[in-house]
């Protein structure tokens, strides 16, 4: 039987979103890393145009693997200052629908989060929607495409997106 | 303004130029008082930009955004095609009359009582008009102007005060380098579509120190300057050049630095593909403007301070900020990105790209001065040290690491604030 062939159940799916999120709150990111394959994206769009296409719209954050691995590096610094100390944060995965493998296998995953942020004595919460494209692997899943879409009409609220959403 | 009885008796601004110091009593970035008398006596008393033509290129477009903390709308007229700026607010009883961000429209309706106003500001609708006697004057009761609205360049600015000098005498040296930027891409530019909008809990005014900061680059940003070597860029050469004050508050930092320039300067993070683009680039903009000039276009950075505070930075990409005072220690930022209009798709990606690397909420600059300028403020609350010092490179030649530009900002500001900029009167 082939990869794609295997049905691709919500419960397996929903269990890497959860230890991926595992990974970010525990300031794993170099295990977070490893889970994206070489030639994937990471983007979040602006406030005001959660359609963003990064070849003609200004994102927030529009990393290939490089510039992700940059990020890492960056956030696992000391010189990160407005990550350093780090924050405590809590991703919450809500609402997770996964589509049917499409031609390339790659499985269409969307799913609604809510970020939770704590530094100092500010709280910070970031609302929108995640979209993924998953490849099978051998031992589960990995990441070849990872939106984060805001619902917040403005940053105002949290400042910046210094980490991971 | 600057009349003896108006003056200051104890300036927050402490300039010495005999003794080569400059100090800022910290008042400025703490006190309520001071809060309420700059948005009296600088917010509104000054220009202040609106938005870019760019922005709303067709009859009836229009934006909506609060201009110092009050709402107004910029829209341009479907009759006559000129940009007007409106105060939002219905004049029946007050409500909103333009309720999206953006759009385009023929009619803006107040949905309270159905008042309705055209593009150019008229009263086109009462419900039941004849209710009213005579000595309601309907020709009279338009959408209210902003007092002044005039645009250099495409970019539009506003001001409150109906006998603020003309806005080209009022850019002095900024205006040059206003035609730089936008000559440099190719005299035609637009903002991109995505906005960053983000509010910090600072003093505005130490936003606009750090955004035309050459000295805290290297210690800040160290981690942007490492990504930059990790993608192979030379940082030899470091970051090096002048401060120039511009008249009316108005600065300017320029300098080479290590990064790479949409227009025109190659570093790796663009592809090997992309160098002869860029050298062509360079030679249209020689062949147009001259050498020199094209120099400066392309070789040359700016941070650029347009008092009181709008920052055009043409850097690695060029971005436009301005900055608002919503309290003594709450800054919102609202940034855009501005690039030539019609740009190849190849060259519109690197240039995104570029501005990604370091600019905004989520790049590996913006939120490292975010921290810094809250740590600033945090500081601040203690009471301990009093004064901040600006000192830095009074007495020789302005470097774009040194202080003038600030200076210049704080010089006009204390000029401007008068009697408000006192030690003894700020709580």
């Amino acid at each position: 039987m082939s990869a794609t062939a295997v049905e691709v159940s919500r419960q397996h799916v929903e269990d890497f979103l959860y230890a991926e999120a595992a990974l970010l709150d525990t300031w794993s990111l170099d295990d977070w890393l490893l889970l994206f394959d070489e030639d994937a994206k990471y983007e979040v769009p602006c406030n005001d145009a959660p359609d963003g296409n990064p070849d003609t719209d200004l994102l927030l954050i529009d990393d290939d693997y490089a510039r992700l691995r940059a990020r890492v590096a960056r956030l696992n610094s000391r010189r990160a200052h407005r990550e350093y100390p780090h924050s405590r944060t809590n991703h919450q995965i809500f609402n997770v629908r996964v589509a049917d493998p499409d031609g390339d296998g790659e499985i269409g995953v969307t799913a609604s989060f809510t970020v939770w942020r704590f530094r100092g004595s500010k709280t910070s919460c970031y609302v929108g929607r995640y979209r993924y494209r998953l490849r099978r692997s051998d031992n589960g899943f990995r990441i070849a495409f990872r939106r984060a879409e805001l619902d917040m009409t403005d940053l105002r609220a949290v400042s910046d997106v210094a980490i991971v959403l | 303004m600057s009349t003896a009885i108006d003056a200051a008796q104890m300036p927050i601004v402490a300039d010495d130029p005999g003794a080569q110091r400059f100090r800022v009593h910290r008042s400025a970035m703490t006190s309520p008082d001071i809060h309420r008398a700059e948005i009296e006596r600088i917010f509104a008393k000054s220009w202040l930009y609106v938005g870019h033509e760019s922005e709303i290129p067709n009859p009836g477009d229009f934006v909506r955004r609060p201009l110092a903390g009050r709402p107004i709308f910029m829209v341009r007229g479907v009759d006559s095609g000129n940009v007007n700026v409106f105060h939002n607010s219905c004049t029946h009883r007050g409500a909103l009359v333009c309720r999206h961000d953006s759009g385009t429209a023929k009619v803006f309706s107040c949905f309270y009582h159905a008042w309705s106003f055209d593009t150019e500001g008229e009263l086109k609708g009462v419900p039941d008009r004849d209710a009213y006697a005579g000595g309601v004057k309907f020709d009279e009761l338009g959408l209210r102007r902003v007092a002044r609205v005039e645009s250099y360049r495409g970019f539009v600015f506003a001001s409150f005060d109906p006998e603020i000098v003309d806005l080209q005498s009022y850019l002095a040296g900024a205006k040059d380098y206003l035609d730089l930027v936008v000559d440099g891409c190719g005299g035609n530019v637009e903002l991109v579509r995505g906005t960053n909008e983000y509010s910090f809990n600072a003093n505005w005014k130490l936003l606009v120190e750090n955004s035309i900061d050459g000295y805290h680059a290297q210690s800040t940003h160290d981690t942007y300057f490492k990504y930059l070597v990790s993608i192979g860029t030379d940082l030899q050469g470091g970051v090096n050049g002048r401060a120039v004050a511009l008249g009316n508050g108005h600065a300017v930092i320029e300098y080479s630095a290590p990064w790479g320039r949409p227009i025109a300067k190659w570093e790796p993070l663009f592809g090997e593909e992309a160098r002869d683009e860029i050298d062509r680039l360079r030679a249209d903009l020689a062949t147009r403007h001259g050498e020199e000039r094209a120099h400066t276009m392309s070789e040359v950075n700016r941070n650029l301070l347009i008092y009181p505070n709008l920052i055009i930075n043409d850097i690695m990409a060029v971005t436009v900020r301005t900055l608002f005072p919503s309290a003594p220690d709450r800054v919102d930022v609202t940034a855009w990105q501005l690039a030539p209009r019609d740009e190849l798709p190849s060259l519109r990606q690197r240039r995104l790209d570029s501005f990604l690397t370091f600019l905004g909420p989520g790049g590996f600059a913006t939120p490292d001065d975010v921290e810094a300028l809250e740590s600033c403020q945090q500081g601040y609350a203690g009471g301990g040290v009093e004064w901040s010092d600006i000192s830095r490179g009074m007495g020789r030649s302005p470097m774009a690491n040194d202080e003038e530009q600030m200076r210049a900002f704080w010089r006009r500001w204390q000029h401007q604030m008068g009697s408000a900029a006192d030690r003894a009167g700020a709580r």
